[in-house]
């Protein structure tokens, strides 16, 4: 699906990432855990095309238009309306405005926003306006989709729908996934495979596979399974950080 | 209620304390005119000051006009390319600090002695041109970089980026120059007239400079005082505006 092979990213202050390795199959959905400035959000950006490593090798089977990100603030144009924000990617693809219009009512409704088509962003509560984001990384039917730190402005309860949410929305088309978060029980929960983020510049530190059913049952979290999940990535934290992290 | 009413109190108080002032202290009128003469004088030219006023007014907006549609191009043209930003920025920020009188003689001459006017707004623009420019530039330089992101992730074009991006980005920046730039044409214009010193133009200026020059202080009061509440006026309705424009851009 996309792979970083021994990548590294040198910006002007200094090494950001790496060498650093990732592969990813299709329909996977990966974490990245690590603290702030480990170079989770690099490696992100590498996945999407928008940098490219200082050494090393970035390959992707989904073409520009099947990648999608979502940035940890809603990042809407606060101008336009809930509706025209999901529809920009298919606008800019050049789809015909009243076609892209009606496509992003459709993701809107998936995500639970179809009362809010007409809202502006401001009008949106802190998790309506991720829905929104997250719509629109939607619209276009992605086959890679990442996403940075997509919950970390939004309070527990609304993070916790948000993360059934993706997972369901997940189901129903199963794209490649990688999120990145600094949460491990959100890491453990959402994710098939957890990888750990050593401290800047970032290397994989240690990696958890976390089985079970997608979207998770409601009791997941009390389950021995995501008990164990958490317990394993806390281990490898512990380890590269001295239980710093 | 109480906050609108103290600045109008004040000025009342401070009227009278002058208006007293000059009636114990028995000022000569051609020195400081007490209020009520200046009112008296205000009503005697009313039509005239009018006349004079509109004419500042529209010359002022007409430089606005200008120097707008210059500032745009210009900063839309360079926003393309870095490197035509910094050789463009030096000349611009140059004539920004040189002051207008300095260049009205030159403008005066260019414009043709016989038309006042058309140097008048040339220089009243180029005073209007920066707040523009600079309100353009960096507008169009402070999208959302998540939002740059986004675009160059679905490849938009460089049209696409400018007028669904950058441009709406730029919007308060926009407004806000023109705001500023608003009351500078006026000042502009104003200054232009003085320099030009010619009776052409028939503005505030000339109404200001000629009743100067017959030691009608009253009379020069009346037209400061017209002048003062128009550029006032100007800016409360240019204020307005933004406020209005970006509510809708904010979306609340």
């Amino acid at each position: 699906m996309a792979s970083l092979e021994a990548v590294e990213v040198d910006y002007v202050r200094g090494r950001a990432l790496g060498p650093f390795d990732l592969a990813l199959a299709a329909a996977e959905i990966v974490a990245l855990v690590g603290p702030s400035g480990c170079g989770k959000s690099t490696a992100l950006r590498l996945l999407a095309g928008l940098e490219s490593p200082t050494q090393g090798r970035v390959r992707r089977s989904a073409v520009r238009g099947e990648t999608s990100v979502v940035f940890q603030a809603p990042t809407l144009a606060p101008w336009q309306s809930a509706l025209a924000n999901v529809a920009l990617p298919l606008e800019l693809a050049g789809v015909d405005r009243r076609v892209a219009r009606e496509r992003a009512g459709d993701v809107l409704r998936r995500v639970g926003l179809a009362d809010a088509a007409e809202a502006r962003p401001a009008q949106l509560s802190g998790g309506m306006a991720m829905r929104a984001s997250l719509a629109r990384a939607l619209v276009t039917d992605p086959r890679l989709l990442l996403l940075d730190e997509p919950f970390a402005a939004l309070d527990e309860i609304t993070r916790r729908n948000l993360a059934d949410d993706v997972l369901a929305l997940w189901s129903e088309r199963r794209p490649a996934i990688v999120f990145v978060t600094h949460n491990v029980e959100e890491a453990v929960y959402m994710a098939s495979r957890v990888v750990v983020i050593s401290r800047g510049p970032g290397r994989v530190a240690g990696a958890v596979s976390t089985p079970g059913p997608v979207p998770r049952p409601a009791d997941y979290r009390l389950s021995p399974e995501f008990r164990h999940g958490v317990e394993a990535v806390s281990r490898i934290l512990v380890h590269s950080y001295g239980g710093q992290a | 209620m109480k906050a609108r009413l103290a600045p109008a109190l004040l000025i009342v108080v401070l009227l009278l304390i002058w208006e007293a002032a000059c009636r114990v202290m028995n000022v000569p009128l051609y020195f400081l005119p007490p209020p009520s003469a200046i009112f008296a004088a205000l009503a005697a030219n009313a039509s005239l000051l009018a006349v004079s006023a509109m004419r500042t007014l529209l010359m002022a907006l007409e430089a606005l006009a200008v120097a707008s549609l210059c500032a745009t191009v210009v900063s839309l043209g360079i926003s393309f390319s870095r490197a035509l930003e910094r050789a463009v920025r030096p000349i611009a920020v140059g004539l920004q600090v040189t002051p207008v009188v300095a260049i009205a003689p030159l403008v005066v001459i260019w414009a043709g002695v016989d038309h006042p006017g058309r140097a008048i707004v040339a220089l009243a623009a180029v005073v209007a041109f920066f707040p523009i420019f600079s309100g353009v530039t960096s507008g169009l330089a402070a999208a959302d970089p998540d939002l740059e992101r986004l675009f160059k992730l679905y490849e938009a074009s460089r049209w696409d980026t400018l007028v669904r991006l950058r441009l709406p980005s730029a919007l308060p920046f926009i407004l806000e120059g023109h705001k500023v730039a608003a009351g500078l044409a006026i000042i502009g214009a104003v200054v232009a007239e003085f320099v030009a010193g010619s009776g052409g133009a028939q503005g505030l200026a000339w109404r200001i400079l000629e009743a100067g020059n017959r030691l009608k202080t009253a009379e020069m009061f009346a037209a400061i005082l017209v002048l003062a509440v128009m550029a006032s006026a100007l800016h409360f309705v240019f204020q307005a505006m933004e406020r209005r424009a970006l509510s809708w851009w904010r979306g609340r």
